[in-house]
């Protein structure tokens, strides 16, 4: 059996793994992979969102047992640190010694930390590992400490420099980047997409420091300050570098390898260095006289080494690599293909540009105007995939290829379908996956649906950039096939949600058992008893009381379980309007009960930290002030925001905090297949936010403009004009068709956004039946939405009044005592629970 | 952390040492669970009426530490009783506690017996 071994387990080096052991050669050989850090491989192209979960864990590339299974041996806080060529032996730093017939280096880079007078004062940083990450965050929380008001800079406006801006502001530090060129990213944008990215940048916060070299770190011990010149200095508490990569080459230079002028192990296409045993792949490998910095290259590089070790020496690395790259920095997409920067002599460019919206699109076409060359896109890089792959596939362009970066017009925009790109086209680019091989399994039978894509192909499973791609060739072949394409909600029901909607409502079911003995198989799961609960809570108005244990924790509970497993409660103030008394009481109670206690961004106050006990005991003493816990949770409507309005505004054109009480009161108790938000502004000034809303009114001359369809979550959506000019009753009558429309048709968890978007024939087609009624279903919309608003029922009323309902909320069933495992640690003179690990 | 699930451990039937009453059946609600004391111990108890059945686990979710699982909802998995945690739903079989849907360490399970009103949860200490 043959010995091969792996130095490095980053990503590469994991992907050399993987790739390896899924070959059938595999078995004739055993392969050990040392890594220095003291867990095994991780994302780290996804390191910044350790910040939002800090679990570990999430980022795994795959768990120890992996490795077991596959028989592989893993050797982890553990480096090499001796090569012998001669004896084909590798050392490492606990002086142990391993034999190996082959030798793959994959250890990636290392933070280029440039030499500046005071580089090692306490409080700086480097950005790579997730102890890297663990080191800044104790750090950030020991300064905030002293000072609330602590800053943070980051040396480097690149990529991973504009992650680590966002990484140190969710900490809670004044965020500063400073970087020595002129622009933001330098390797991918120009200057004009590059000021568009400042823009934007500095409207969430970034303070953006170009063209400054830095002479030296100031302070003690500990950082206080960057010295650019003389009189140009910037006082911050902590600073991230994020100058660039160096290739942590050493291996290779103490044992003669060939190297690179300024570092790098200088590899063939084989991926063999100049000892023909030892392949190099990843960032430590000088290809074509370029360290790649990229996870693609990475892979590919995996590939090409596995396959000559294995004996198919066909396989090779390509002599042009794609250096094209697609991501989402702190909510901006930013993305740059082929040529991003293209002289004036091999071509034209066009470039739309809307700095109100932070937009900035460019493309570079031939100067035949026939085809692509590469561009950059800035602010909304949907067009990014379809781009990418005229460009790779060197398809043919329209006549005015402007059409290719105009927002849509009527007609829809100037792309194709799917299923127009050559079979070769790479969908993934990450795991190497064409078109061809997504519909080859597809038709083969190997896959039946996205999931069976996904495990059989891996596309979708590296950046997950693809994946909106993916799902749309996959239901376009499975189409061309006659096959149905489903959305079935889980293994229970082979229904989708309208359906099961339909039959509830016609057959008249009241309990989960019902519905699932006529209509469905098993027990139910997490996923279909609440749909079922929801859509029993449309058509029968009852609250979640009714059958509790088929609702989700929160509506079972009638609270929001929070961290470590109590609850807040939010009190619904409708409008957001609240009197002087509310105020008072709503502190009392947060007093007595020693809640955390936050104003939130939509009109509410949250009190947070109760215990499933304290919960009725709060609700009892907040409906005797004359609230009403609110839906702050569960699929439902969440607020009505509101401007002041005519009410004192001396802009108000109208009585936006009436309207919008009116409303909130109006849907308070409706379930749907995802939360909702409303607004109302009482001037185009626009204080409610209103186009952010799943529906959103702004007061103009004349009457109320209604809007819908915005906010859209994680891809955020302003809202779209559905009416101009009408008067409180047709917003109702409007309003009410809306939403009962959508909660009968779309699909579960799906948001106003995204079913408008998919909505055949677009916002044309919901004005036909919203306003026009096309279907001639307004009547029976507004009925059904009259029957929901006056059914309408306190579901916390109805708990505390009803033992048996109260029951739920003991911690035990045996005992009065409460959970004893419960840790709070004190928090800006409140108290938070106890971060995870 | 880890003194949180050093305290649970799988018992089997014919291990049981003590019987412990924890309360009436109708202190569950169908299709549902609730937590029980026991010494220092917290124990989800779930009344599977649809299977007709009952079970018992840790109250600890081995992800985060929490002790919310009584508070999860139950189900199946191509016919394996399941909870799911209502904190990231992640499920975990009833019948031996083995996690479904990722890779962490099985939950302690601990058998369940009516008699008349009352349930019972074994423990072997």
């Amino acid at each position: 059996m043959k010995q091969i071994i792996v130095v490095g387990n980053g990503m590469v080096g994991y992907k050399f793994c993987e790739k390896f052991v899924a070959n059938a050669e595999s078995k004739d050989f055993k392969i050990t992979v040392f890594g220095e850090e003291p867990r095994p491989a991780y994302d780290r192209v996804h390191l910044s969102e350790f910040f939002e979960n800090q679990d570990a864990e999430a980022l795994e590339m795959a768990p120890r047992s992996w490795y077991e299974e596959n028989g592989i041996e893993l050797v982890t806080s553990e480096r090499v640190v001796d090569i012998s060529r001669g004896k084909k032996t590798i050392t490492t730093v606990s002086d142990r010694v391993f034999s190996y017939d082959y030798l793959v280096l994959a250890t990636g880079s290392a933070p280029f930390v440039p030499p500046i007078k005071g580089v090692e004062k306490k409080g700086v940083f480097v950005y790579r590992t997730i102890e890297d990450l663990e080191g800044m965050l104790a750090y950030a929380a020991e300064i905030k400490a002293e000072k609330p008001s602590a800053r943070a800079a980051v040396l480097g406006g690149g990529l991973l420099g504009l992650e680590a801006g966002k990484a140190v502001k969710d900490m809670g530090l004044e965020p500063h980047i400073v970087e020595f060129a002129n622009k933001l990213m330098p390797r991918q944008l120009d200057l004009r997409s590059s000021q568009v990215l400042q823009l934007k940048l500095e409207s969430i916060g970034l303070n953006i420091h170009l063209s400054k070299a830095t002479n030296q770190i100031l302070g003690d011990d500990r950082i206080t300050g960057m010295e650019f010149g003389e009189d140009d200095v910037l006082d911050v508490d902590m600073l991230v570098i994020s100058a660039g990569i160096r290739p942590r080459d050493e291996l290779g230079k103490t044992c003669g390898l060939e190297m690179g002028v300024r570092g790098g192990i200088v590899v063939d296409n084989k991926m063999q260095t100049s000892d023909p045993n030892i392949y190099a792949i990843g960032e430590i490998a000088l290809y074509n006289q370029m360290i790649y910095g990229l996870v693609a290259p990475g892979y590919d590089m995996a590939e090409v080494a596995v396959n000559q070790i294995i004996g198919n020496t066909e396989k090779l690395m390509p002599a042009d690599i794609d250096m094209s790259t697609k991501l989402k920095l702190i909510g901006v997409d930013v993305a740059s293909f082929g040529e991003p920067f293209m002289p004036p002599s091999k071509g034209h460019s066009i470039i739309f540009e809307n700095k109100t919206q932070y937009l900035y699109k460019r493309i570079n076409v031939s100067l035949d105007g026939k085809s692509l060359l590469g561009g950059i896109l800035v602010g909304d890089a949907s067009d990014y995939s379809m781009l990418h792959q005229i460009y790779l596939n060197g398809m043919a362009i329209p006549e005015d290829p402007a059409q290719l970066i105009l927002p849509a017009t009527e007609g829809g925009g100037a792309f194709g379908d799917v299923m127009d790109l050559p079979d070769e086209a790479q969908i993934c680019s990450c795991e190497s996956v064409t078109k061809g091989q997504i519909c080859g399994v597809i038709e083969s039978g190997e896959a039946k649906d996205l999931g069976d894509v996904v495990s059989c192909t891996k596309a979708g499973t590296g950046c997950g950039g693809c994946k909106p791609m993916v799902k749309d060739l996959t239901d376009a072949t499975l189409k061309s096939l006659g096959i149905e394409v489903k959305d079935t909600i889980c293994e229970h029901f082979e229904l989708g949600r309208q359906e099961l909607y339909d039959i509830i409502k016609i057959k008249g079911y009241r309990t989960f058992n019902e519905v699932i003995d006529n209509h469905g198989t098993g027990c139910g799961c997490e996923l279909c008893k609440p749909l079922v609960a929801s859509l029993m809570a449309t058509i029968h108005a009852d609250t979640a009381n009714k059958e509790y244990a088929i609702q989700d924790s929160n509506d079972r509970f009638l609270a929001n379980i929070q961290r470590n497993g109590t609850y807040s409660v939010v009190p619904r103030v409708p409008g957001g309007e609240i009197t002087p008394d509310k105020l008072i009481a709503l502190g009392q109670i947060a007093k007595k009960y020693d809640l955390y206690t936050k104003v939130t961004g939509g009109v509410r106050i949250d009190l947070f930290g109760a215990t499933l006990k304290q919960l009725p005991l709060i609700w009892k003493e907040l409906i005797s002030h004359g609230f009403e816990s609110g839906h702050a949770y569960g699929k439902s409507l969440r607020t009505v925001k509101t401007c002041v309005g005519s009410t004192w505004c001396r802009y108000g054109m109208d009585e936006s905090v009436s309207f919008g009480i009116e409303l909130e009161n109006r849907y308070r108790g409706i379930r749907a297949p995802h939360k909702i938000k409303g607004g109302v502004s009482g001037c185009i000034r626009e204080c409610a936010e209103a186009r952010g809303k799943d529906f959103g009114l702004i007061a103009v001359d004349g009457g109320w403009n209604l809007y819908v369809g915005g906010n859209g979550g994680a891809t955020p959506r302003h809202a779209e004009l559905l009416a101009e000019q009408i008067d409180n009753e047709t917003v109702i009558k409007y309003l009410d068709r809306y939403l009962m429309f959508y909660m009968r048709t779309a699909k579960p968890l799906q948001r106003t956004a995204a079913w408008q978007e998919r909505l055949e024939g677009g916002m044309d087609y919901l004005k036909e039946v919203i306003i026009d009624d096309k279907l001639g279903i307004a009547e029976d919309l507004e009925n059904e939405m009259e029957t929901l608003v006056n059914k309408f029922e306190c579901e916390w009323t109805q708990a505390v009044n009803d033992p048996e309902m109260m029951k739920r909320f003991n911690h035990f069933v045996n005992s009065e005592d409460e959970d004893d495992n419960l840790v709070f640690v004190p928090m800006r003179e409140q108290k938070m629970p106890e971060p995870w690990n | 952390m880890e003194l949180v699930l050093d305290k649970y451990a799988t018992t089997k039937v014919e291990d049981v040492k003590v019987w412990f009453k924890a309360a009436s059946v109708n202190d569950f609600p169908q299709d549902g669970g609730a937590c029980v004391k026991y010494k220092d111990k917290q124990i989800a108890v779930f009344n599977f009426a649809k299977m007709d059945k009952w079970y018992a686990c840790q109250n600890v979710c081995p992800h985060k530490m929490e002790m919310v699982l009584s508070r999860g909802m139950i189900g199946d998995d191509k016919g394996i009783p399941k909870v799911a945690c209502p904190l990231h739903k992640k499920t975990f079989s009833l019948e031996n506690g083995e996690n479904l849907n990722g890779d962490m360490d099985a939950i302690a399970t601990y058998p369940v017996k009516i008699e008349g009103e009352n349930v019972y949860i074994g423990f072997s200490e």
